[in-house]
């Protein structure tokens, strides 16, 4: 049995310690919003918070992240009015959407350790990610957006 | 619309009535169902297949077409609202199942594609809303004990004089009236909807992790599949051995179907971990010499060659005999995936006399047809469930249904309750690609630059003679989907002697439309070509192109796109510009992109895009296509390249299938022609200008003509 706290929720799985935390989440807890898209570490669906770093969960081993804590898309909003959320929103940034868990979770990484990215902090911080959909100019324009709400104390 | 995309609606529209039985179809208006299990009936009023109206004022809306990005899950319910008036916080909105009134008002199949959801039903869904709404004013009026011209409707309420109803409260009563045989649609000058941005609908579904994929179907007692394919296209098999995948904790079954063996397991994990120690031997059969290093060489055999003819005028030796002088250029492009974000899976359920089936499906219709003949059901006995598509761009338009047909057998095979899921590399090497083409191009130009006679021989795999899905496939037929945007070209009806042929070889590598399907190609010849004429005439681009062609839609977004990316100004040191326009699926796109090459290295700082769509019902949407299908286009032209060695695809995931990603993205600027015209379609016109614009730039930089696509393998610049 591994013990993980995912969302605040502590959960004992039994698993193959080795099997990723990716499908541990999707097909044992049922948490289907951090999704499958290289199984490579190479396009960023899989992104989540794994002791408040952003992760690849479709190579970690599950057993890395035993007694410790996990966030997803699902948990990530305990405000509606996050201005992560808001942003994407006002921006209309998803398309197909399948992509866009994993770029919010690198987002919210982004403006936790940088509270007024410039173009080439996103660059850095997102390129990551793969928009197969190719929003990446609205990514841009709602991470800043984004930036401007929190500066301003949050959406009103 | 051009005489190309209406020669593919037609054969679709024409193809599918040929295939009998596949219209065949049974309907239930899900929302109606799952609304009237558990509530009165009368609590719901249901005035047409394509909404209904809930006691508590909410509007759920069944689609026609499925969302896979492109914004239809907003669009349409637009067109809804917009007559119907209701309150747009209280809608919902479902995708349809298969059923005759959802087939595709043109085509007659169901089906999401060739960039036509938006035109093919603004009149059908604004009726729909224009009837309920009638049905709700009288039930209303009748109430009120007034006459109908003296009500009005505001967002979900019937109102006359200080009286006010909400439709919720007259579904009982708007249930009993007649549904009238005709409506009166709004005047565009009443428009509140249409024609105004709209934020999505399904935007917070999708960044709170809620919205459901075909791959997050989950139920309990459901098992996962994972599949061996064939490392060829076509293997057979002639015998497995399975023993260490059932020695896999979690390993469930391992069962053979026609397209390999599929290991069933309780997670992907152990699914996963199961398929790879299955160990099968392989007859290849003819697959095996499908190979990259001598595939152009028969193309270019080929073209050498008279092929079937796509367009003649005049005659184009004798035209091509009087030139002063000739251009002539040869263009090859690889197979390309589509390679959507979400891999393809598929859901099966079966019950005695029963299935079930969720997928992300661009034609659920002929997948319900083809699980009902795997199974020997009927197609009513398959219940489709349309999930949001994670992308699609063409390959979830399967012509046979491969996924849904492979995941059919698994269960069927297995007994069991699956959800089949293909890693990256089963979606990357499964087929159904983008063809390779080769372009011979034989161009004479009078002594002021102008072209005089026109050769061009198209030599690439056929999508529509490989199916049998639309009707026998006549082979001595042109395949318009391999030609379109040459034949029909704005230049070409402007040279007197010029001729359009086309070879389809036959190869064992399934091929299959790819966001603009034979655009993705042709506008790039086209443009390049006329770029590689305007400049050896001494003429300016776009000046050239002003000279050459007729067509008003053209010149109006090839001048939008001029003046806005400030054509002919002075640029920054080490930057260059290219421009390309073209006209796909009824919309007319032109764009200007701006470069540098730095260090040897593309840079595209900055694609400035206008296109006439006629009316851009959700404006917002369609700058969303242009910006997202210029980036997608921009990746086919940078890296995009499927190879094959002895039958095998190279290429696995996205480190040798490269994605552009966030720090290439050029700016984007998006600009709508404010039009009147006919209205065409906005998710794949934005495509083909890209890569043409770009080369045309690169020229400009480097005074070279990339032919051989993608960049990366031109040897010209490095990206």
């Amino acid at each position: 049995m591994i013990n993980l706290i995912v969302n605040d929720q502590p959960h004992s799985v039994d698993v193959d310690p080795g099997m990723p935390l990716l499908w541990v989440l999707r097909d044992v807890l049922q948490l289907t919003g951090t999704k499958y898209g290289c199984g490579m570490a190479l396009c960023g669906a899989c992104t989540v918070h794994l002791n408040e770093d952003a992760v690849r969960s479709c190579v970690t081993p599950v057993h890395r992240a035993e007694n410790q804590r996990v966030v997803t898309i699902e948990g990530l909003y305990h405000d509606v009015k996050n201005p992560l959320q808001e942003a994407w929103i006002q921006v209309d940034v998803p398309q197909c959407g399948y992509c866009q868990s994993g770029q919010i979770m690198a987002a919210a990484v982004l403006l936790r350790e940088n509270l007024s990215p410039t173009d080439q902090d996103i660059d850095d911080g997102m390129s990551g990610n793969i928009c197969r959909c190719g929003t990446y100019p609205r990514i841009r324009r709602a991470i800043h957006l984004a930036a401007q709400l929190q500066k301003e104390g949050g959406v009103k | 619309m051009s005489v190309t995309s209406y020669s593919r609606r037609e054969f679709l529209k024409t193809g599918g009535m040929m295939g009998g039985g596949l219209l065949l179809s049974f309907f239930v208006p899900a929302g109606a169902q799952r609304l009237m299990k558990d509530t009165d009936p009368a609590a719901v009023f249901v005035p047409n297949a394509y909404l209904n109206v809930g006691a508590d004022n909410t509007v759920t809306i069944l689609l026609a077409h499925a969302e896979m990005g492109q914004g239809i899950w907003t669009t349409l319910p637009m067109l809804i609202a917009e007559e119907l008036d209701f309150d747009w916080n209280k809608v919902q909105v479902e995708h349809a199942p298969p059923g005759e009134p959802y087939l595709h008002t043109v085509f007659k199949l169901q089906i999401t594609g060739g960039s036509t959801t938006t035109w093919s039903e603004f009149d059908r869904y604004r009726n729909a809303g224009a009837t309920a709404r009638v049905m709700l004013v009288e039930a209303g009026a009748r109430k009120f004990g007034v006459p109908v011209s003296e009500c009005k409707t505001e967002n979900g309420f019937v109102i006359a004089g200080d009286q006010r109803v909400s439709y919720g409260d007259l579904t009982d009563a708007a249930s009993k009236l007649p549904v009238p045989a005709s409506v009166k649609l709004k005047d565009p000058t009443e428009w509140r909807y249409i024609g105004k941005a709209k934020k999505r609908l399904d935007t917070k579904a999708k960044i709170t992790g809620q919205a459901t994929f075909g791959m997050d179907v989950h139920f309990p007692g459901m098992l996962i599949a994972v599949v061996v394919h064939s490392p060829v296209f076509g293997g057979t098999i002639k015998s497995y051995d399975a023993s260490g995948a059932r020695a896999v904790r979690g390993v469930r079954d391992v069962v053979q179907v026609p397209t390999g063996v599929a290991v069933i397991a309780d997670n992907f994990w152990a699914a996963r971990k199961g398929r790879d120690l299955v160990k099968v031997e392989w007859d290849m059969g003819p697959g095996e010499a499908v190979d990259s290093s001598t595939q152009f060489d028969d193309y270019r055999k080929l073209a050498g060659t008279r092929g079937l003819v796509a367009s003649e005028h005049g005659n184009v030796e004798n035209g091509l005999s009087k030139a002063a002088r000739q251009i002539s250029a040869e263009y090859t492009f690889p197979y390309l995936a589509h390679a959507a974000m979400e891999p393809l899976n598929c859901t099966v359920k079966i019950s005695g006399n029963s299935c079930e089936i969720w997928t992300g499906t661009q034609m659920p219709g002929v997948d319900q047809q083809v699980a009902a003949k795997i199974l020997g059901f009927q197609p009513g006995q398959v219940k489709m469930n349309t999930m949001f598509l994670g992308g699609a761009f063409g390959r979830r338009g399967s012509i046979g249904s491969d996924f849904v047909a492979e995941a059919v057998h698994i269960a069927r095979a297995s007994g069991k309750f699956i959800k089949m899921i293909w890693t990256r590399e089963d979606d990357m090497r499964a087929g159904y690609y983008r063809a390779a083409f080769l372009h011979k191009a034989n161009i004479g130009v009078d002594a002021d630059g102008w072209p005089v006679a026109w050769q061009h021989t198209v030599v690439g795999q056929s999508i529509v003679h490989q199916t049998s899905l639309f009707g026998p496939p006549n082979k001595n037929a042109v395949d318009d989907t391999s030609v379109e945007g040459v034949k029909g070209s704005p230049y070409l009806e402007t040279i007197p002697d010029h001729l359009v042929d086309l070879h389809s070889p036959e190869l064992p590598v399934p091929v299959l439309w790819w966001r603009s399907v034979g655009n993705t190609h042709t506008a790039y010849v086209m443009e390049t070509l006329v770029d590689e004429l305007a400049i050896s005439a001494g003429k300016d681009p776009v000046e050239y192109r002003r000279g050459l062609i007729k067509s008003k839609r053209h010149l109006a977004a090839l001048d939008l796109a001029a003046e806005k990316s400030g054509w002919g100004s002075k640029l920054p040191a080490g930057r260059s510009r290219g421009v390309a326009v073209h006209e796909s699926f009824g919309s007319y796109v032109a764009q200007v992109a701006e470069i540098s090459i730095e260090d040897g290295r593309l840079r595209v700082h900055k694609v400035t895009c206008a296109i006439d769509c006629g009316l851009a019902v959700n404006p917002d949407g369609v700058r969303s296509q242009m910006e997202g299908g210029i980036i997608f286009a921009l990746t086919a032209f940078l890296y995009s390249e499927l190879t094959f060695e002895k039958g095998r695809v190279k290429q696995r995931n996205f480190h040798d299938y490269k994605m552009v990603r966030m720090n290439e993205s050029p700016a984007v600027e998006v600009y709508i022609v404010d039009s009147k015209e006919k209205m065409g379609g906005a998710g794949e016109p934005c495509v083909p200008p890209l890569a043409p614009a770009v080369a045309n730039a690169i020229f400009a930089a480097t005074g070279k003509r990339v032919r051989r696509l993608p960049l990366k393998s031109s040897g010209i610049v490095k990206v």
